[in-house]
C-alpha cells in the first residue's frame, strides 16, 4: 500500500479553503441516520463529539473515567496558541505556521500546520463564546503570555488551569448535547478492539469497567481521540490510567503507527523521590519566563547539595551556572524544551545535580521577585522601599500568575519555592508520534480517524508549549467536522449497522479470550512489576538520549519481558465485576509491545531531530558543536509502521516531506 | 518510615453489604503520596492473592477529580487545599492508624469498596452547565466583547471546580450546593451566559432536589474541605440567581 496523504493541491495559503468548498457533504435530514462513535474525551474527543452531534449525526462518546470532564486535557496548565495578534507583536498564522513546523525541526506535514494555524484564532472566539473565563488585562481584554521557543505572545491562558478550562468548555458543549441525546455518553467504559466490515471500520467492542460486561457498539465511522503513550516509560506526567490500548489496537487491525519514537521529554517536572514513585508532576513551562535554570559551577558545593549539608540560598551569584543562559544567549531560559531537558541531562550526568538524587537543577525566581517588585513600587509610587518590600511586592505578582503552581508544589516537596528556588528534572510528557493519519485525519483503514495527540499528525520531532490544546481543539472543533463529512456521504443508504454479525462477533471472541486469560493466569507477578521493568528499559536506553547500542539492547530486552508478562502474570479478582488489576494488565500487554516498535523506529532514525537526539548523530565542530545533527537528506520522512505480528517484524513505510514553504534550517537557539 | 494500620472499607459491589477491614503497612515513606501508600498495600495484596482496595484516581495531581476517600473523618485527609492525591505520608506518623472510607452521601451509591457513583452530578450539568453555542467558527471575535477582569478573574475561580464530591460528602445534609452554585456562578458572571440565566438556575437547581442532594444550612463545612477553595459567595450568588429567576416568573 503507497501512503497517500491526500494534501490538496494549491498554494499552503488556499488549500483548507478550496478543499472545503469542494467535499461532499451530508444533508441535514441524512445526517440523522449515521452514528459515529469517538473514543475518548479529552480536548480532541470532547469536542468533536460536541461538534458532529450539533451537526445533526448520532454520537456515541467513550470515557474509562466516570466523567468526559476527568480526560487528562484537564492537566494542561500553560495555555494555547493562536495567532491573534492581539500584542501586535508581528504575529500572524505565516508565523505560527513556520514557528510550529520549525519547533517540530522539520518533520511533521506541511499542510495540516499551515491548516491548524489557520484555525487557531477561531478556537479561541469559540472558547471565549462558550464562557471559558481566560486571563484578561484591565481594559477587559484578553492577555497573552509568551511561550518557550518563538519570538511573539501568542499564548492565552486561564491562571495555570488552561487544559481544565478548555476541557470544561467542550465538556459543556457535550453535556448540552448529551440533554439532547444527540451524544449517548459511556462512562466507565474501555474501548478494547475495532470491528471492521468489509475493510471499513464499523463499530468497536468495549468493556464495562463496573459490571465487566463486553459490548459491541457499531457506527459509519470511528474516531480514536485516546491521547498519547508517555505510560510507556511508567512514570510520565500523563494520568494513571492514560494508556495505547485503542491506538494499539487499531495498528494491529491495519492502521499505520508513524514516528513511535518522538517523544517529548519536558523539562519541568517535580523530580522523582523514591522507587514507590507512582507518576510524576509537570509544572507549566510558562514558569521559565520568568524563573532562571541553574546549577552550582562547583562540583563540590553539588555534592554538598545532594548530601544536605549546603543550601541553594547560600550559594554566591558568581558560583551559580545559568548553563542554559550561558549556552543559548539568544534565548536562554526560553529554548525548546528538548533543548532544556538534555541540558538539564547533561549537567546531571556530569554531576552537577542538586537534591539527593542528583536528579535535579534549580529553577529560581529570585530576580523575577527584584524586577517585578520594582516595577510595582513605581507603579503604586513607593519611592525608598526596601529590599524586602520590594521582594514582597514581585512575589504577589509572580503569586498572580503562578500560585497555583507554587503551591501544588509546597505540598508535593514540603518546601517553600519563594523562599528556596525550585528543583526541576525533565519527565516523559507528550507523544508527538502516534496513528498515521493522512489530511482528513483518516487512518490507513477507511473510515476510522484518529485525532489529538493519538495521532501522529502537527508536531514533527518535537511540540511546541501550548500547542497541544491547539491542536486538539482544531481537530475536534474545526477539522474533523468537515472532513468525517465527505467519507460519510457516501453513506447516507446504508441504514443502521447491525451489530449481531459475524465481524462483531469474531472480535468480541479475541477481547474475551484475553480477559479470560488474564483471570486464569495465576502467575507470579503483578502488572505493576512489568510495567515498571518496561519503564526502567524505555528510560535507560531509549530516553532522552539514545544510540544503536542500546537500542538494539532495548528491543531484546522488551521482547524478553512481554514473554515473562505472558507467562507470570498475576491478575487477581474475576472479569465480571469492576476490576482495576484487569484493566491494567491488558494496558501494559499493548506498552509491552508499542515500547519495542518505539525502540525499533529510534534505531532506524539515524538522525537527531526534535525529541529524538541520536549520540552518532551531533555536530563535530564549529559553534554547534555536540549539538543536534539533523540530516534532512536521508530522513526528512514520516515513519509509518505496518503490523505484522511481532513488533520487530513491523514493515516500514515511508511518507516523504515536501518543505515547499519554509526552508529547512538547522535549528539554532544560540 | 511509618508502619500504620489500615481500616479499609471493602464492599465487593452495590448489592452487598460492606464493612471495615484492618491492613498493616510497613516502611511507608513520608514523602509517599497517600495513593502511592495505597499502591503499596495493593501491591501486598496481589503478591499474597487477595483482591485489592478498589479506589478512582487518574491524574495524581490534583485535576482531574476524580480521586475521592474519606480518610480519618475528612474528605481528602487532614490538609486543606487539596485532593487526596496531593495529600502526603508526612501528615501522618509512625503507629497511627488510619480509617478510610468511600464519599458516603444517598446520591453517591457505592460501586465498589471506595468507588462511588457520581452520575448525579453529570446529570446536574446536561441539566444546564452549558452554554448555548454552536461550533461555527463565526462567533465573534473574541475581543469583540470586553469583560471586566475582576468578573473575568471571580468566573475563574467560581470555574476552577473540579467537581470531586468532597464538598458534599462533607455536609451533613449531603448538599451539593457549592458544586451547582460554582457552576451558576461562572456563567452568571460573564455576559454571554446572562441569556440564559435564568433558565439554567430553574433547571439546575431542580435537577439538583431530584437527584437526592440535601439542603444548605450554612454550616460552611464544604469550603473548608473544598481542595479547589471554592467560596460560599457561589451558593449566596445561586440564591440570588434563582430568587431573581422566580421573580420573572
Amino acid at each position: 500500500m503507497v501512503l497517500d496523504s491526500k494534501v490538496p493541491k494549491g498554494p499552503i495559503k488556499d488549500k483548507w479553503t478550496t478543499y472545503k468548498d469542494k467535499i461532499d457533504l451530508v444533508n441535514p435530514a441524512n445526517k440523522r441516520h449515521i452514528d459515529v462513535i469517538v473514543v475518548g474525551t479529552g480536548l480532541a474527543g470532547g469536542s468533536a463529539a460536541a461538534t458532529l452531534a450539533e451537526l445533526g449525526y448520532n454520537v456515541k462518546a467513550f470515557a474509562y473515567q466516570d466523567s468526559p470532564r476527568r480526560a487528562h486535557s484537564i492537566a494542561a496548565q500553560g495555555g494555547i496558541n493562536a495567532a491573534k495578534n492581539y500584542m501586535g507583536d508581528g504575529d500572524s498564522n505565516y508565523r505560527l505556521f513556520y514557528d510550529t513546523v520549525k519547533g517540530g525541526d522539520y518533520r511533521s506535514r506541511e499542510a495540516n500546520v499551515y491548516r491548524l494555524a489557520e484555525v487557531s484564532g477561531n478556537i479561541i472566539d469559540q472558547c471565549v463564546a462558550q464562557g471559558v473565563p481566560f486571563a484578561r488585562d484591565y481594559g477587559g481584554l484578553l492577555d497573552n503570555r509568551s511561550f518557550g521557543g518563538v519570538l511573539v505572545s501568542r499564548t492565552f491562558y486561564a491562571k495555570g488551569q488552561t487544559g481544565q478550562q478548555l476541557l470544561l468548555g467542550a465538556y459543556s458543549a457535550m453535556n448540552r448535547q448529551i440533554a439532547r441525546g444527540k451524544i449517548e455518553m459511556f462512562n466507565r467504559h474501555e474501548m478494547l478492539d475495532v470491528v471492521k466490515v468489509d475493510g471499513k471500520a464499523r463499530g468497536i467492542i468495549a468493556r464495562n469497567l463496573i459490571t465487566g460486561e463486553i459490548e459491541r457498539h457499531s457506527a459509519h465511522a470511528v474516531v480514536i481521540a485516546s491521547g498519547g503513550y508517555g505510560n510507556v516509560y511508567f512514570l510520565s506526567t500523563n494520568a494513571m490510567g492514560s494508556n495505547a490500548t485503542a491506538a494499539w489496537k487499531i495498528h494491529k487491525k491495519g492502521a499505520y503507527f508513524a514516528n513511535p519514537c518522538f517523544t517529548q521529554i519536558h523539562p519541568t517536572c517535580i523530580p522523582r523521590s523514591g522507587d514507590y514513585q507512582s507518576k510524576l508532576t509537570l509544572m507549566s513551562e510558562s514558569l521559565r519566563n520568568d524563573g532562571r535554570i541553574w546549577v552550582p559551577a562547583k562540583i563540590e558545593d553539588a555534592k554538598a547539595i545532594q548530601e544536605g549539608k549546603l543550601k541553594p540560598t547560600q550559594i554566591a551569584e558568581e558560583d551559580r551556572d545559568y548553563y542554559l543562559e550561558r549556552r543559548y544567549p539568544a534565548f536562554g531560559n526560553l529554548v525548546p524544551r528538548d533543548v532544556a531537558s538534555r541540558a538539564a541531562k547533561e549537567r546531571c550526568d556530569a554531576g552537577y545535580g542538586v537534591n539527593a538524587t542528583g536528579e535535579a537543577v534549580y529553577l529560581d525566581f529570585a530576580a523575577a521577585f527584584e524586577r517585578y517588585g520594582k516595577e510595582q513600587a513605581k507603579i503604586k509610587g513607593l519611592k525608598n522601599a526596601s529590599k524586602e518590600e520590594i521582594i514582597k511586592l514581585g512575589q504577589e505578582i509572580i503569586e498572580e500568575k503562578y500560585g497555583n503552581l507554587f503551591q501544588m508544589y509546597e505540598k508535593i516537596i514540603a518546601e517553600n519555592p519563594y523562599e528556596t528556588p525550585m528543583m526541576i528534572y525533565p519527565a516523559t510528557h507528550y507523544t508527538m508520534g502516534g496513528v498515521w493519519v493522512d489530511y482528513n485525519l483518516m487512518t490507513t483503514v477507511p473510515g476510522l480517524y484518529c485525532i489529538g495527540e493519538a495521532n501522529f499528525s502537527d508536531h514533527g520531532a518535537n511540540r511546541l508549549g501550548a500547542s497541544a490544546l491547539m491542536q486538539g481543539l482544531a481537530d475536534g472543533y474545526f477539522v474533523l467536522p468537515y472532513t468525517i463529512g465527505d467519507y460519510l456521504s457516501d453513506d447516507i443508504r446504508t441504514g443502521k449497522i447491525s451489530t449481531d454479525t459475524k465481524e462483531f462477533e469474531d472480535v468480541e471472541n479475541e477481547v474475551k479470550d484475553r480477559i479470560e486469560f488474564f483471570i486464569n493466569n495465576k502467575g507470579t507477578k503483578s502488572v505493576d512489576h512489568f510495567h515498571k521493568r518496561l519503564g526502567k528499559v524505555m528510560w535507560d536506553k531509549v530516553g532522552m538520549s539514545r544510540n544503536e547500542k542500546d537500542l538494539k539492547e532495548a528491543m531484546a530486552e522488551i521482547k524478553a519481558i512481554r514473554e515473562e508478562f505472558w507467562k507470570e502474570v498475576k491478575v487477581p479478582g474475576t472479569a465480571n465485576e469492576m476490576n482495576p488489576e484487569l484493566e491494567k494488565a491488558g494496558r501494559v500487554a499493548d506498552f509491552l509491545e508499542l515500547g519495542e516498535l518505539f525502540a525499533k523506529d529510534a534505531l532506524i532514525r539515524n538522525e537527531s531531530c526534535g525529541g529524538h537526539f541520536r549520540e552518532e548523530s551531533v555536530e563535530l565542530d564549529g559553534e554547534q558543536k555536540g549539538e543536534a545533527k539533523r540530516n534532512d537528506k536521508d530522513y526528512a520522512f514520516v515513519s509509518a509502521w505496518e503490523y505484522k505480528g511481532e513488533p520487530s517484524d513491523a514493515v516500514l513505510h515511508k511518507e516523504e516531506l515536501e518543505f515547499k514553504d519554509i526552508e529547512l534550517k538547522q535549528r539554532s537557539y544560540k | 518510615m511509618m508502619n500504620l494500620t489500615l481500616k479499609i472499607w471493602r464492599q465487593k459491589d452495590s448489592n452487598t453489604k460492606g464493612q471495615m477491614v484492618d491492613y498493616k503497612v510497613t516502611d511507608i515513606s513520608e514523602h509517599m503520596s497517600f495513593l502511592e501508600m495505597l499502591d503499596v498495600l495493593n501491591e501486598q495484596l496481589v503478591n499474597s492473592g487477595e483482591e485489592p482496595v478498589a479506589f478512582d484516581h487518574d491524574c495524581r495531581e490534583g485535576i482531574c477529580g476524580m480521586c475521592s476517600l474519606y480518610i480519618n473523618g475528612e474528605a481528602h485527609g487532614p490538609d486543606r487545599g487539596i485532593t487526596t492525591c496531593q495529600l502526603h505520608m508526612r501528615m501522618f506518623n509512625d503507629g497511627d492508624t488510619i480509617t478510610i472510607e468511600p464519599f458516603r452521601a444517598a446520591a453517591f451509591p457505592v460501586i465498589k469498596d471506595l468507588v462511588v457513583d457520581r452520575m448525579a452530578f453529570e446529570r446536574i450539568q446536561h441539566a444546564g452547565g452549558y452554554i448555548s453555542v454552536n461550533t461555527s467558527g463565526n462567533t465573534q471575535d473574541a475581543n469583540a466583547l470586553p469583560i471586566s477582569k475582576h468578573d473575568a478573574d471571580e468566573a475563574m475561580d467560581a470555574a476552577a471546580c473540579i467537581g470531586c464530591g468532597a464538598c458534599v460528602a462533607t455536609c451533613k445534609n449531603s448538599s451539593a450546593m457549592l458544586f451547582v452554585g460554582a457552576k451558576i456562578s461562572q456563567y452568571a458572571l460573564l455576559p454571554q451566559g446572562q441569556v440564559e440565566a435564568a433558565d439554567r438556575v430553574q433547571n439546575m437547581v431542580a435537577q439538583m432536589d431530584l437527584e437526592g442532594f440535601g439542603n444548605c444550612t450554612n454550616t460552611g463545612a464544604c469550603e473548608i474541605e473544598c481542595p479547589k477553595g471554592i467560596s460560599l459567595e457561589n451558593i449566596a450568588r445561586m440564591n440570588r440567581e434563582y430568587l431573581k429567576a422566580s421573580l420573572k416568573g
